[in-house]
């Protein structure tokens, strides 16, 4: 009766096998649109899902093209703008972006480290449409979390989910989990329940960017993961109808790769703080694409025509063994960002895939995975 | 929240704030907007979820259904909406 279909915000959400939507002139209609207002925060989480090479506050695009970006995305049918970062609430033009999104119709989501929120602010942002925020947590401890984000927050997050609650918006708690975390998932599910949050991403860290500088910190053991996993089978029967778990496991650990963004070019689109439209947020690492501006181009030319959101889309591109699969409308190949990351080709099958020719690429780093822990490459300009 | 909602006849079911329907001309559809998700509803499910509103009783809503469909049972209407709405509802997606 009901098709479900993830408007997915970052990597570290799993996209939904739906296929999309197309319009009469069999156009795909994408769902969503993540803003990544600047990548400016006072966090260094080694695991940012932000590119390598941070872009500066004087690339920043302005509130005018922002705006206008908005209203082109209810024009071609998106449905929900998620404001992110970095730090989305650095921005001091925030509130006008919500109000403008929500008038026109998009349902407006904040993901934020919380840390720099303040009562007056929330309220201003609710009065503006918001719809909904999602706070990020290092982890229960204090200390551990605030050693992973390199910034003393953690604190002023848990005040900041309480402020969320208190002005009567919707919370989800979105834990990104993983070898130096992952025997807190129990804190972290109570925890989320106490701060009384609707829904709780256990998201583990996909290893692009960053994460990939950190992988041998942060990939769990196989049996790490499979306690995390009968963890939250159990507390999604326990707490049905109180708290909703989205769950995404490690790839490294899969049979098949997840479905990137739902496909390339299929329902997701991604702008960065200087105004670049990617088809997710790590495309900017396969360095070979270009990538078309808002200032520049109409988002609704970028998504049908620019070369970069045509490069993988649909089908035709696939090797084998892809092509002739039957889950090649369903996995889309799985990350290209991941496939060329890892084997240096981007046209081959993601190695998160055990039919993949290059499977073998991940071996070594699960071999390795709970060894010695190395010191984190913390995310900050100059540091890529 | 602290306990799970079991919908009956006497519920007065209702979207929560973070659930946000609405039509969509682009794809001429019902949605309900959702944190991450996108609920695309089918003709019937259109028409049930537009009478999800925070006045009607489940059973007013069901009489009201059956009225206009008179050619299904009432008591197939029933099961149908009921289980629709609990699925919404142990999502997050219907309260009462």
């Amino acid at each position: 009766m009901i098709d479900q279909a993830e408007a997915p915000a970052n990597a570290q959400t799993e996209c939904a096998a739906a296929t999309g939507t197309s319009d009469s002139r069999n156009r795909l209609i994408p769902y969503a649109v993540l803003c990544e207002l600047t990548h400016r925060c006072p966090l260094q989480c080694p695991y940012c899902s932000n590119p390598v090479e941070l872009e500066r506050a004087s690339r920043e695009i302005d509130t005018d093209a922002w705006k206008s970006v908005l209203s082109q995305a209810v024009d071609m049918g998106i449905l929900q703008a998620h404001f992110s970062g970095g730090e989305p609430t650095v921005r001091k033009d925030l509130e006008e972006m919500v109000e403008h999104a929500s008038k026109a119709g998009l349902y407006t989501n904040l993901i934020t480290s919380g840390v720099l929120l303040t009562p007056a602010r929330l309220d201003r942002l609710r009065e503006a449409g918001l719809d909904h925020v999602q706070v990020s947590f290092q982890d229960t401890e204090s200390e551990n979390a605030d050693r992973i984000a390199g910034f003393r927050g953690h604190a002023k997050k848990q005040e900041a989910a309480r402020m969320v609650r208190a002005a009567d918006l919707p919370l989800t708690v979105n834990a990104v989990m993983h070898r130096q975390n992952l025997h807190h998932l129990e804190d972290m599910i109570a925890m989320a329940v106490e701060l009384d949050a609707e829904r709780l991403e256990v998201a583990q860290v996909q290893y692009y960017g960053w994460a990939l500088k950190n992988r041998q910190a942060f990939l769990p053991t196989r049996d790490q993961l499979d306690e995390a996993t009968r963890i939250v089978e159990e507390a999604r029967v326990r707490l049905k109808g109180i708290l909703a778990i989205d769950y995404v496991v490690p790839d490294y650990y899969a049979r098949r790769p997840k479905s990137c963004m739902g496909g390339w070019g299929r329902q997701f689109l991604n702008i960065t703080p200087a105004g670049k439209v990617l088809p997710c947020h790590a495309a900017e690492s396969l360095d070979f694409l270009e990538f078309e501006n808002v200032t520049e181009r109409p988002l609704a030319w970028i998504w049908e025509h620019s070369s970069a959101f045509n490069r993988f889309r649909g089908t035709d591109w696939m090797p084998e063994p892809c092509r002739s699969c039957d889950r090649r409308e369903i996995d889309w190949g799985g990350c290209r960002c991941q496939a060329f990351a890892l084997t240096g080709d981007p046209d081959t099958t993601d190695p998160a895939c055990e039919f993949a020719p290059q499977r073998h690429v991940l071996e070594m780093p699960i071999g390795e995975a709970g060894g010695e822990i190395p010191e984190f490459v913390y995310r900050r300009i100059g540091n890529g | 929240m602290s306990k799970r909602l079991l919908l009956d006849r006497d519920s007065v079911p209702r979207l929560p704030r973070h659930a946000k329907l609405r039509f969509d001309r682009a794809r001429d559809c019902w949605i309900i907007n959702a944190p991450e998700r996108v609920f695309e509803l089918d003709a019937i499910a259109g028409e049930v979820i537009q009478l999800v509103d925070g006045t009607r009783t489940l059973a007013v809503l069901v009489d009201e259904l059956a009225t206009k469909y008179d050619q299904a049972p009432r008591a197939d209407i029933e099961r149908d909406v009921t289980a629709m709405l609990q699925n919404l509802a142990d999502k997050g997606f219907v309260i009462a």
